[in-house]
């Protein structure tokens, strides 16, 4: 649908900036996922640092869009397509901000896992992991940017294979934690690392619900598929021990 | 056992709502003023006891529409109404009808608080006294206690019903047209920009008295505030140009409207 201006073009700048600022964000959440990983891969304590410090960037973003959101709405009354405009962007940037939470917490992990026992196999998987989660970011901030809800969807229906990784990944370091009880701790970061790159990717499908509403004024009714069945495989492995 | 019940009450939930009965009924009605053809063809069924809100641009017909209600449009000698307007499905342009008693039961309230140079008791008697609502002297003070008390303006006025109504703050004065109106038993009350002339205040005591208002009564409001539309009516009728554009639930015009002349509208991208 082919919108006109608003009458008072103001409102229009409003919207505008609003839409950059979660714009920004989402280059931002973008670099921190791929820099937390990379420091992963590399074991670069260093860089894993920088990411720690450079989370605050994105929290402050976060909180300059709910202010002006928030003052949008006082001045503007918006309506209908304008309000969810505004509502949405406040949803994606909290989405953003708890994707950057995650990469946080990616990069504080990497100084822990020090030690000889390092599979480069496991570790890749982590990579190939973060890989398919920003493609999936990057294509739902673009449908988000361009309010395309054929990009949405496909974004909101391929979260299955990063959750079916994040399972076949369980049950391998399972295995290594059940041969030598000293891979344990490594095992643990590595499986929160990625634990958190899979909840990085739920929130993308959050942030493709949004965009749905943002167009449609409605939530999606369907039912989304999942392939997260780590709980499944953490029963199978308890009986298959006894 | 217990599923079957919830679903019982759920449809008598949604019964009652569906069940509401249609207090007003257009269709087909034009009206030109001499060769203007100010409204086309519109359609639309009023439910009864609730507030019926509509909206657009200035010129777009919905005052118009509004007047032809209680056939305000008969004293401008060349407006023509045609097609049929019936409420309890009595076609109120049948010649034979009493047009006096029509706009008795369809009350009106203006723009601009408009009371008569009268003491505020008289400018609420006045109506049921001509109607002869009242047999006595009692009667007729029960009546405009109780239109005053309806109207939320009892209280602020009990110790002056005999001072001029001019001399009433604009939002007190709206109320008295308000009492005015409804002291005269209509079913239907129709209000012009009730509120244009009036502070926030005063404003959002009109609209808390609509909403008590509409348990007895069903109400038509033209505002040319969307929030005001947006937050006292249940349902919605948008106009524009003379046509009737969309009309609906207040909820979904106001969030998902279908018409993207109503989206327009209501999101202020009408240029």
């Amino acid at each position: 649908m082919v919108m006109h201006e608003h009458t008072a073009k103001a409102f229009d700048v409003d919207l505008q900036e609003l839409t950059r600022m979660v714009a920004e964000m989402g280059g931002l959440a973008e670099k921190q996922i791929a820099d937390a990983v990379d420091a992963l891969v590399r074991r670069d304590t260093e860089s894993a640092a920088r990411v720690v410090v450079a989370d605050v960037a994105l929290d402050d973003l976060q909180r300059e869009i709910e202010e002006r959101a928030v003052l949008t709405i006082a001045r503007r009354q918006p309506m209908a397509v304008d309000l969810r405009e505004i509502v949405g962007g406040m949803r994606v940037a909290g989405d953003l901000e708890r994707i950057g939470d995650m990469a946080k917490n990616i990069g504080k992990r990497v100084s822990e896992l020090s030690g000889d026992f390092h599979p480069q196999k496991l570790i890749r998987g982590v990579e190939h992991m973060s890989t398919l989660v920003l493609a999936q970011l990057k294509q739902v901030l673009d449908a988000y940017g361009s309010h395309d809800l054929d990009n949405a969807l496909a974004v909101w229906k391929g979260d299955k294979e990063v959750d079916a990784m994040c399972t076949s990944l369980f049950r391998e370091l399972l295995t290594y934690m059940m041969e030598d009880p000293r891979n344990i701790t490594f095992c643990i970061h590595l499986m929160f690392c990625a634990k958190n790159i899979e909840r990085m990717g739920d929130h993308a499908t959050n942030i493709a619900e949004t965009v749905y509403y943002m167009i449609e004024g409605r939530p999606i009714a369907d039912k989304r598929p999942k392939g997260d069945t780590t709980v499944f495989a953490a029963l199978d492995a308890v009986s298959a021990g006894e | 056992m217990n599923s079957m019940v919830q679903i019982k009450s759920h449809d008598v939930a949604d019964a009652s709502g569906a069940a509401t009965k249609t207090k007003v009924v257009a269709r087909g009605v034009n009206v030109h003023y001499g060769e203007k053809h100010a409204l086309h063809d519109v359609n639309l069924d009023i439910p009864e006891r609730s507030v019926t809100a509509l909206i657009g641009p200035s010129g777009c017909g919905k005052s118009t529409f509004l007047r032809c209600i209680n056939r305000m449009n008969d004293t401008i000698p060349i407006a023509k109404v045609t097609g049929k307007i019936e409420i309890d499905s009595r076609d109120i342009y049948d010649p034979t009808l009493d047009v006096v008693q029509l706009r008795a039961n369809v009350g009106m309230v203006f723009q601009k608080p408009n009371p008569f140079p009268k003491s505020v008791y008289e400018n609420v008697a006045y109506g049921p006294r001509i109607h002869g609502m009242a047999t006595s002297k009692t009667d007729l003070d029960e009546i405009v206690t109780k239109s005053l008390k309806r109207a939320g303006l009892f209280e602020e006025v009990k110790d002056r019903l005999d001072d001029s109504g001019t001399g009433l703050s604009g939002g007190q004065q709206q109320r008295l047209c308000i009492a005015r109106a409804i002291a005269v038993s209509p079913e239907v009350i129709l209000m012009d920009e009730p509120c244009s002339a009036l502070d926030p205040i005063a404003t959002a005591k009109i609209e808390e008295l609509m909403d008590e208002l509409r348990e007895n009564f069903t109400i038509i409001i033209v505002t040319h505030s969307m929030q005001q539309a947006a937050r006292v009516s249940q349902r919605t009728a948008f106009f524009h140009l003379g046509y009737l554009v969309e009309e609906g639930s207040t909820e979904k015009m106001f969030t998902t409207p279908t018409d993207k002349r109503t989206q327009d509208y209501i999101t202020g991208r009408f240029g």
